[in-house]
Formats: structure tokens, C-alpha cells, sequence
């Protein structure tokens, strides 16, 4: 088949569902739990219902994650492409995040941790968490991007793991059925020691110690979470529990491939959100940017729509060709992290003129323009900072190593 | 050599290349010169003499469209893929060597073109009803082939790729005669040299804000005005000049070189002197109604025709922009400051990693307007937005790659300095190569 960037129709019809819900469900509760920060938005159980169908009769989930199935064959003229799990989950993300981000972040049984499940969890696994809402923790008061030095600690007693530490920042830490805490199992072995952990809400030791009042996406909420003496049962650690180097990290990293491209596909969304009520507003001012003109004789204000425009689309590609190689089993890494930095960068730069080309309109609140602003920045910071995309894709082409380039 | 032992040695030496066996190319390969030598066999018939037109031809022969698909999908053909490897061998084995020596003569030395005549690119545009090699149109494959030779060198680029432009524009929308006319004399040995002449002096690069005029006589149009940028300046046979007529009508004439009133001197600019440059002069040029192209339908085909060649704008800037990458990786990872190589910073190694990101937005951004063009789909937002992303993205990428080298940068032992030069025009340039 030739190279083709178009979406397949039948993804179409699937992200024009998630359209539907964004539109009718989310941008009419937008503004009130923008206000209403911690109150859970009960909207979203009647939502979860209907997605749950609507995931059943699509054959893939709106923010779950699949794993590509390999092909098992070499030959080159034989393969098949497809346009799979990943990439619906970019389109369907990029729709709901049109519609409300910090909604889309609470939307029952889709959480990070479940992308974490569907992505290093065994069969049995798989089978056993099924239809858990399982929020994802990692991050640490003292560690941050550098996920690799984490404190909590698994340690095994008989049947079970004995979790100790801290999480913060864990999106959805109360309302969620379980939470994916990384703990490592030797601090002495660095990051292949690291391991995932499906620890279910109501076991001893697992605390909500506060939820955070935040700049944005305020439906959704954000909890700090204490694990004190907490016993999981050891069949809950996901994947595999070796320590072994050369797999080491590679959990965490491999959630992150599949996810970056979802979190490239918010910022898109909301961006296109902003640019759109953009263009509507000042097209009462008489701008059309109707790609008619030079782009050179245009006022700023149309050749600036063209600009955003241009790179949202930029954005857009990068992450539907991230999602389309993870859809293909091709190793896309560096591929995922250029998604998400450009993505994060563009949708928070986006946002941000809309809010001054738009002026009092922009900044005020009688629009949702102020608030989309707010809520893009997070995407440029969680599932890893502009920074640490930019790391990630420079060690690729650069060939180095972390102790290298720092 | 009759014209069909042309096309047979040229595709036997890209069929008995050993790239394709290594990749398993071969069937596709000899598809390809199956297709060519049918149409040879037509071309062997006809007398290919001066612009004589072809006696016979009727209707205009076109390229058809490829399937339309419905998966998004970024692997290439096998066809591609073969192209691709070719025109990646004359990038670098012949463009790269010579770029520097032709940017400083401006001009593109006549042993590397006959290299890029070896890709049989302007074959492969012209239909087997014109005695080509042709048989769909695709502008994806042009910005492949334009993308990978750019990454030698974009000045020779855009001489190699001048006439093809010229070609293509001929067989999308030239009339029966017109083809019949100029498009043998392009599968000729050494081909013709072409180019289309949109620029004009003043600023602001609009192509739809034409002074260039055609006023109608009686046996056609009179043409007045100065069209500057135009590549090939040296040896180009044939024109297409943009030209207003009546109000703000915009038409394209083919203006052969020799006419009485048309003269062309060398106007070497800041970059892409490998294709000579120069500055084209219409003095009260008469040309008969038939110089017209699509016979005075460009109205409805114009804004086409400049999306297409922004689209080639942007696929040159790639491949240019790739090359700056390539050359920075391995410059910065070899260049010791400060007791260690200086990528071992973040201040060298996230530019580089920002060139990466807006060199693949540009590639993604060109591949979606070159295959909704292929699809026959409306392209014009996709040209256009490629091209505002490139014309920025592409100068930027420019001086950074200068600044990664530092001082090593400004001087001419490095190839940046002239990607510099030569990626700022990718904001400014209309025509070129027609996808």
C-alpha cells in the first residue's frame, strides 16, 4: 500500500464517538468542576457505562493501551499494517481532551495505572484486573523525572510484598479501584529492581494523605498517598519479578512508549479546542484564515492562526506515526518522545495565544479559553517533562548513554 | 542510440544494480522496465526532432491516480524504496563531492547530471502514450526522489529536478499539442533543460500577485516583465512564466528561449547557485495562443500548481535538513570541549534533538500534502500549512546547524554554511519542482 497519513474510516467513526461525549457530556460540565476542584464529577459513572459498550462494540479501548501482536515472519512483502489499539486510543484521547482534559484524566476504569496493566501485565493478570479503575503512582516528594530513584520499597515476606513509601501527584489516588505503585525491591540495584504493583483501594497500609489543588485539569484529582507496611499479594507484582539488568527499567519505559503518544494526543486535543473557538471568535473581526492569502500579506492575527495551525498539525503527525509504529511492533521510543515534546510544547504555546489574541474573551472566564490554557500546561510536564523527552530523543540520536548525557 | 536503447540502458543499470538484489527488488525492478519498454516501443516510431509536435495524439495523455486507501500507512512502495536507493547513491556519491565546487561556479557540472539522468526521472513522468515510462502520477515519490537528492546538495537538486517539474506540469495540464511538442524532446539524450519562472523582483514572494503582463494580440500575447530566481538560467530551452492578463487573471506561457525579445542573464543569489540562477526578461515577447498552457484554463489549475511545488519546496528542505542532522550528530559527538564531547551537554544536545523533532514534523507535514495530492484529495490547507511550518523550520534549522560548529561552521570546510544559505530559501521560493 501506498504511504497514505489519512485515518482510516473506521477510527474515524470510532474518534467521532468520542467526539459525541466530549461535546455533550464534557464541555457542558466543564466549567463547573473547573470550580468545583475534588468534587467527583458523578456525570462520568452514566459516561463509563456507555464507553464500556462503546469499547465493546469497537473492539479497543478509549485510553487503554494495546500491545501490537508480532507478526511472527521476517519477510518484508508479507506484512500486514495495521491500524490498531494505539492509535484509536490517540484519536479517542485527542477527541475527549477537545472536550474537557481533566474529565478525560477521571473518566472510571481508565486510568494510567490500566494502561500500565495492558502493557506488562500477564494473561492471568489481565484477566484478574479486568474492568479495575487503577490509578499510577511513581513520582516521589524527592524524585521526579528521575523515576530511577525511588525510595518506596517492596519487600518479600511469604506470600506477599510489604510496601513502604510515599507517592504524590497520582491522578485519580481516591477515586480509582487500585493503584500501580513502583517500589523497588533492592535500592542497591538501581533501576532494574524497579517493579510495578497492583495495590487494591481498602488494603491495610495504603493511606489518601491529601488531594492537591492544582493551576488546571482540577476534575481530576491529584493525591498524595501513603504506603505503610502495606501487604500485597506477591501475585500482584506485574510482569516479571527478576532482577534482571538488561530488562530492568524497561517496565516503566515500556509504559511510557505506549502512553507518550496518549498524552500527545491530550494536548492536541485541547489545543485544537482553543484554536478552533479561536478562529470562530475572530472571524467576528473580520480574520479568515482561509489559507487564501499570502502568507506574508496576511494580518498577524490570520497569519498567526496559520502558524498554531501549522504546528498542531506538525504535533498531530508526529503522534498518530508514534501510535502507528507501536500498532506495527516497531520499536518507537525516541518516536514517542518527540510526539510528546512537541505536542506538550505546541498545545501549551497554543493555548496560551488564543488566550491573548482573544483578549477579554481569552482571559476571562465566560470562556474556556482561560481554563484550556491552564490545563495544557500539565502536558508538557506529566508522563515526562519537555526535558526529559528532549534527553530521551537526544541519547537515541546521539548513541548515549544516561551517565553521558545527564 | 535509438531512444528505446535509451531507456534499456538506463534500466539495466538500475536493474543489475546490486542494491536491488541485496533488497529483494529485483521483480519490481523488471515491472518497471517491462512498463518502460512498451512505452520505448512507441517512442522508437516517432521522430523526436526540434519542438516538432508528434503527429497523432489527440487527446492529452495523463498519468492516472493510484487507488484511493483507507490505512494510515508511512512504508514506501517497493518502487519508492527502489528510487529511493538510487537517487540516495547520486546524493551522495556525486552530489555531495560536487556541491561545493558547483556552488561557487553556479553551476551543476554536465557529469553529475548525466548521473541523475541515469535515474530516468523524467521517464517515468511522461506517459507510454508519449513514448515515457509513466503510468501513475506520484507526487509522493517526487518528494521522496526531491527529499533524498536534496540531502547531496539542494542547488543541484533543484537543476536536476527543474525540468522534471516543467515535465510534470506539461502532462498534468498541457494540451495534446503542447505535449506532443516539448515532452519528446525531454527524453532525449541530455534531456531539456527547463524551469518555470514564477519570481518576481518585488518583495513580499506572492504568486498570485503577478506584474508580469500578457496582453492579447492578434495571433496571441504580447509578454512583458522580469521574472527573477529562475533556475538554469545557463542553458534552459524552455519556459513557464507566470503572466496576468486582463485584470487579475493569471496564466502560463511557454516561452522558448530563443524568441525574439526574451533575454537571461546569470543572477547568482545567497544559495542554490549549483542551478544558476538568473534573471529572465520579457521584452514585448510575442508567442502564438498556443504557448497558453492548458489552453488559458490556469485559473483553474494555478494555486494547484503552486501547492504542488511548495510541496517540492518542502521535501528539498527535508532532505537538506536531514543532512544537517546527519553532519551535526557526528560533528558535535566528535568535538572535544571542556574534557568531554560537547553533546554531552544539554545545551548542544537539545538543539540537536529540536532539529530532529521539526526536520520529522516537516517530513510528516510534506508526506500528508504529497499523498492527498496523489489521492486526487483536496491538498491546498496541507500545502499550505507545510509550507509556513518549512518556510520557518527549515531556516531555523539552517543557522543552528552554523551554530553547532561555532566558528568551523562559518567557514566553507563544512557544508553548513551553505545549508544555511541554501535553507532560507525554502520561505521565499514559488516553482522549482512541480510534484
Amino acid at each position: 500500500m501506498p504511504i497514505n497519513l489519512e485515518i482510516p474510516k473506521k477510527l474515524e467513526a470510532f474518534a467521532q464517538q468520542a467526539h459525541d461525549v466530549a461535546e455533550h457530556v464534557f464541555r457542558p460540565i466543564s466549567r463547573k468542576y473547573d470550580r468545583a476542584e475534588h468534587q467527583y464529577a458523578v456525570e462520568l459513572d452514566m459516561l463509563a457505562k456507555v464507553m464500556d459498550g462503546m469499547r465493546e462494540g469497537a473492539g479497543h479501548g478509549v485510553n487503554g493501551v494495546g500491545r501490537a501482536k508480532h507478526h511472527g515472519q521476517t519477510n518484508g512483502a508479507a506484512r500486514e499494517v495495521r491500524n490498531g489499539s494505539n492509535m484509536a486510543a490517540v484519536l479517542g484521547m485527542t477527541e475527549l481532551c477537545w472536550g474537557d482534559v481533566g474529565l478525560a484524566l477521571t473518566i472510571p476504569r481508565q486510568g494510567l495505572g490500566n494502561a500500565a496493566i495492558a502493557a506488562v501485565a500477564s494473561e492471568e493478570q489481565l484477566e484478574r484486573f479486568k474492568g479495575r479503575w487503577a490509578a499510577m503512582a511513581i513520582t516521589e516528594p524527592e524524585a521526579g523525572s528521575d523515576s530511577a530513584n525511588i525510595k518506596t520499597t517492596a519487600q518479600l515476606d511469604g506470600d506477599h510484598y510489604v510496601i513502604n513509601g510515599e507517592k504524590i501527584f497520582v491522578t485519580c489516588g481516591e477515586r480509582a479501584d487500585a493503584i500501580v505503585v513502583w517500589a523497588t525491591l533492592d535500592k542497591s540495584k538501581g533501576r532494574a529492581a524497579i517493579k510495578p504493583f497492583v495495590v487494591e483501594k481498602g488494603t491495610p497500609g495504603l493511606e489518601v494523605v491529601r488531594l492537591d489543588k492544582k493551576l488546571g485539569i482540577r476534575a481530576s484529582d491529584t493525591a498524595t498517598i501513603r504506603l505503610s507496611d502495606c501487604r500485597v499479594p506477591r501475585e500482584n507484582l506485574l510482569g516479571n519479578p527478576d532482577i534482571s539488568v538488561e530488562r530492568g527499567f524497561a517496565g516503566v519505559m515500556k509504559t511510557f512508549d505506549n502512553t507518550r503518544p496518549i498524552v500527545a494526543a491530550m494536548s492536541l486535543g485541547v489545543a485544537r479546542a482553543a484554536l478552533e473557538r479561536t478562529r470562530e471568535l475572530l472571524a467576528h473581526e473580520g480574520i479568515l484564515a482561509d489559507y487564501n492569502r499570502s502568507f506574508y500579506r496576511a494580518p498577524a492575527a490570520e497569519a498567526e492562526l496559520y502558524r498554531m495551525e501549522a504546528e498542531l498539525e506538525a504535533a498531530r503527525l508526529l503522534t498518530l506515526k508514534a501510535a502507528w509504529m507501536a500498532d506495527n511492533a516497531l520499536p518507537n521510543s525516541k518516536e514517542a518522545s518527540m510526539a510528546k515534546a512537541k505536542a506538550g510544547r505546541v498545545g501549551n504555546a497554543i493555548t496560551l495565544r488564543c488566550v491573548e489574541l482573544c483578549a477579554g474573551a481569552g482571559y476571562g472566564e465566560t470562556e474556556l479559553l482561560e481554563k484550556w490554557a491552564r490545563d495544557s500546561k500539565i502536558l508538557d510536564i506529566f508522563e515526562g517533562t519537555q526535558q526529559i523527552q528532549l534527553l530521551i530523543v537526544a541519547r537515541r540520536l546521539l548513541g548515549k548513554s544516561s551517565d553521558q548525557l545527564k | 542510440m535509438s531512444a528505446i536503447g535509451r531507456t534499456l540502458s538506463v534500466l539495466t543499470r538500475v536493474a543489475g544494480s546490486e542494491f536491488i538484489g541485496r533488497m529483494g527488488l529485483r521483480r519490481p525492478a523488471q515491472e518497471l522496465a517491462s512498463r518502460a519498454v512498451r512505452g520505448g516501443v512507441a517512442l522508437g516510431e516517432a521522430a523526436t526532432r526540434g519542438f516538432q509536435a508528434l503527429s497523432g495524439l489527440t487527446e492529452p495523455a495523463r498519468l492516472s491516480t493510484p487507488k484511493a486507501r483507507d490505512r494510515f500507512d508511512l512504508i514506501a512502495t517497493d518502487e519508492q524504496v527502489m528510487i529511493r536507493s538510487s537517487a540516495a547513491r547520486v546524493a551522495s556519491d556525486h552530489f555531495r563531492p560536487a556541491a561545493m565546487g558547483a556552488s561557487e561556479a553556479c553551476s551543476a557540472p554536465a557529469e553529475v547530471m548525466a548521473k541523475v539522468e541515469e535515474l530516468g526521472l523524467t521517464h517515468y513522468a511522461i506517459p507510454e502514450a508519449l513514448g515515457g515510462a509513466g503510468n501513475e502520477s506520484s507526487p509522493v515519490t517526487g518528494a521522496i526522489v526531491a527529499e533524498t537528492l536534496a540531502h547531496g546538495d539542494m542547488g543541484l537538486s533543484l537543476a536536476a529536478l527543474s525540468p522534471v517539474g516543467v515535465v510534470n506540469t506539461l502532462v498534468r495540464w498541457g494540451s495534446a499539442s503542447q505535449q506532443a511538442t516539448y515532452l519528446p524532446a525531454f527524453l532525449e539524450q541530455g534531456g531539456l533543460p527547463a524551469a518555470l519562472a514564477l519570481m518576481e523582483p518585488q518583495p513580499l514572494a506572492d504568486p498570485f500577485s503577478v506584474r508580469t503582463r500578457a496582453t492579447p494580440a492578434r495571433s496571441g500575447f504580447v509578454l512583458r516583465g522580469k521574472k527573477t530566481l529562475v533556475p538554469l538560467a545557463e542553458t534552459a530551452k524552455l519556459f513557464l512564466v507566470s503572466a496576468r492578463v486582463e485584470g487579475n487573471r493569471i496564466e502560463l506561457f511557454l516561452v522558448e528561449r530563443d524568441a525574439p525579445g526574451v533575454s537571461i542573464q546569470p543572477a547568482p543569489a545567497m544559495g542554490l547557485r549549483a542551478a544558476s540562477l538568473g534573471c529572465l526578461e520579457l521584452a514585448d515577447v510575442q508567442v502564438g495562443a498556443s504557448a497558453l498552457l492548458g489552453e488559458g484554463r490556469a485559473g483553474a489549475f494555478y494555486e494547484e500548481l503552486i501547492d504542488r511545488a511548495r510541496v517540492g519546496w518542502c521535501a528539498l528542505a527535508t532532505g537538506t535538513a536531514q543532512a544537517v542532522l546527519d553532519y551535526v550528530v557526528e560533528y558535535c559527538n566528535g568535538r572535544t570541549a571542556f574534557g568531554e564531547p560537547i553533546t554531552n551537554r544539554q545545551a548542544v544536545a537539545f538543539m540537536i534533538a529540536d532539529i530532529a523533532i521539526e526536520l520529522e514534523s516537516m517530513r510528516l507535514l510534506t508526506q500528508r500534502a504529497a499523498s492527498r495530492a496523489e489521492q486526487g484529495l483536496s491538498f491546498h490547507r496541507e500545502a499550505y500549512l507545510a509550507r509556513v511550518f518549512a518556510a520557518e523550520r527549515a531556516t531555523q534549522i539552517g543557522t543552528n546547524g552554523v551554530q553547532l560548529l561555532g566558528g568551523h561552521g562559518y567557514v566553507k570546510e563544512h557544508p553548513v554554511e551553505r545549508w544555511y544559505r541554501d535553507l532560507t530559501a525554502v520561505g521565499l521560493m514559488e516553482g522549482g519542482f512541480v510534484v
